[in-house]
């Protein structure tokens, strides 16, 4: 049997998995962005801090995504075996990107433009959301674009501790040595991270059009 | 709730008293600066790069704060106007013009009078009204972004957008510096004749004593953070101070532009 008469066999499985998989993604990322953004707007001034921060997120980035998992099982709260670990983990992920592009984003808006704003009298607030954010958009949603990809690619091993995903064929498909059944895991992952990848990139092309 | 007009007649629109500003743990920029500037007049500081024009504006609308002294404007210390409010009432024309590249010419323009909550209406008339007065046909150029024009337009807009919610008081930080010659004595003498209309007090920083000449009643001569001397344009080619004198003699015996007073 290859792997596409058993992706067939098993399109409800497949589709289960896969709904879990974008569960996993969608929720972690919804964390990424809710800490991210606002840190990533937060540290724009304050060199040292950023430094400090976005160091920290490179340093997590550089901790393998299995050993990360294992870590986390302990910990209290969010540890354990299962989805809460899995999404905490992630989220860690895809901070860096998030965190990086908010704030180099906002950094590198034209100071001339910025300045005209706060010298016309606008507020610190209006500068922000009417100035610096619409014009670091391209930046941040490339960011945003980055750390989805990412989370759809590292949430496969998130199978490991029980989480669910795509990452279960795969593991099963190892254990039983057999290639179907992974590609079965590996292909609609491998998918969903391109239609991620093209469905954001045109989003971001239009919003740098505007 | 005060604002910018409603100073006594007798105060200056702004008045500098030994103000200072100096960066934390670093050099002066500008020290003891004592400056009174009437209204209406157009008073150009007058500098080599680095001389402290730049900071000498920021400190009129509050962008940087004294650390020593104090500026008033309309007799009322600086400090104690809301900044906000204070720069709602100060237009502000900068180098590169500073529009806001994701905004339509008629947003940018309408910028400030929105901010002041204007009806729709009359911020629409008044966008129509100011490009008219920068001599650029609104129906041509309203609906543009900054991207698509040039250099000397952006300019226009940027005065434009300065003057739409009628402020008694404009800065103007090096506005033509950027364009090319032709360009530049195109937009001088409009903007000339429109200060002689408008009788707003302007603050203009240039590096070009040509220009100062050109555009000053009185023109200040700022030489490393200091107030060198405030001359009329026609005392200030006969001043004594050897500052102004390098200045003077950088004209290299082309004296006023044409069409000077």
């Amino acid at each position: 049997m290859n792997w596409y008469e058993f992706l067939v066999q098993n399109r409800g499985e497949v589709w289960a998995r896969s709904v879990e998989h974008i569960g996993l993604v969608a929720a972690s990322m919804g964390i990424a962005l809710a800490i991210g953004l606002p840190l990533g707007i937060a540290i724009v001034r304050r060199t040292v801090l950023r430094r400090w921060v976005i160091g920290t997120a490179n340093v997590v980035q550089t901790i393998p995504s299995l050993a990360l998992f294992g870590f986390l099982i302990p910990v209290p709260w969010i540890g354990g075996v299962g989805a809460s670990t899995a999404i905490f983990a992630l989220a860690l992920y895809a901070l860096l990107p998030i965190l990086s592009n908010t704030s180099t984003g906002i950094a590198e808006v034209d100071p001339a433009v910025v300045e005209a704003a706060r010298g016309m009298g606008m507020t610190p607030q209006q500068v922000l959301w009417q100035v610096q954010l619409p014009l670091a958009a391209p930046v941040l949603l490339a960011g945003i674009r980055v750390a989805t990809v990412l989370c759809i690619g590292i949430a496969t091993i998130a199978a490991a501790i029980g989480a669910g995903g795509l990452g279960v064929f795969i593991f099963r498909g190892v254990a039983m040595v057999n290639n179907s059944v992974i590609l079965a895991g590996a292909i609609p992952a491998a998918f969903l991270a391109i239609a991620a990848d093209v469905a954001l990139g045109i989003f971001e092309r239009r919003v740098a059009r505007k | 709730m005060t604002s910018l007009t409603d100073g006594n007649k007798d105060d200056y629109a702004v008045e500098f008293r030994s103000a200072s500003y100096r960066l934390p743990a670093g050099p002066s920029i500008i020290s003891g600066l004592n400056l009174n500037i009437s209204a209406g007049e157009t008073l150009v500081l007058l500098g080599r790069s680095g001389s402290g024009k730049t900071t000498v504006l920021k400190l009129i609308n509050r962008l940087l704060e004294p650390t020593e002294g104090e500026v008033l404007i309309s007799g009322r210390s600086s400090a104690s106007w809301d900044p906000i409010e204070l720069r709602r009432g100060i237009g502000y024309v900068i180098q590169d013009a500073g529009l806001f590249p994701h905004w339509t010419v008629e947003r940018n323009i309408g910028l400030v009078p929105k901010l002041d909550r204007w009806p729709k209406v009359k911020i629409q008339a008044r966008v129509r009204e100011m490009l008219s007065l920068v001599g650029l046909p609104p129906e041509q150029f309203a609906e543009r972004h900054p991207s698509g024009l040039s250099g000397g337009q952006k300019q226009r807009v940027g005065v434009a957008r300065a003057l739409a919610a009628d402020p008694p008081i404009l800065l103007m930080d090096e506005p033509f510096a950027a364009l090319d010659p032709i360009t530049r004595a195109d937009l001088q003498r409009e903007f000339r004749a429109l200060a002689k209309r408008l009788q707003k007090t302007i603050v203009f920083v240039t590096h070009d004593v040509r220009e100062a000449l050109f555009v000053a009643t009185r023109i200040a001569l700022l030489s490393q953070g200091r107030l060198v001397g405030v001359y009329a344009p026609a005392e200030f080619l006969k001043a004594k101070e050897p500052e102004i004198h390098e200045f003077v003699a950088s004209l290299d015996g082309g004296g006023l532009p044409e069409e000077a007073p």
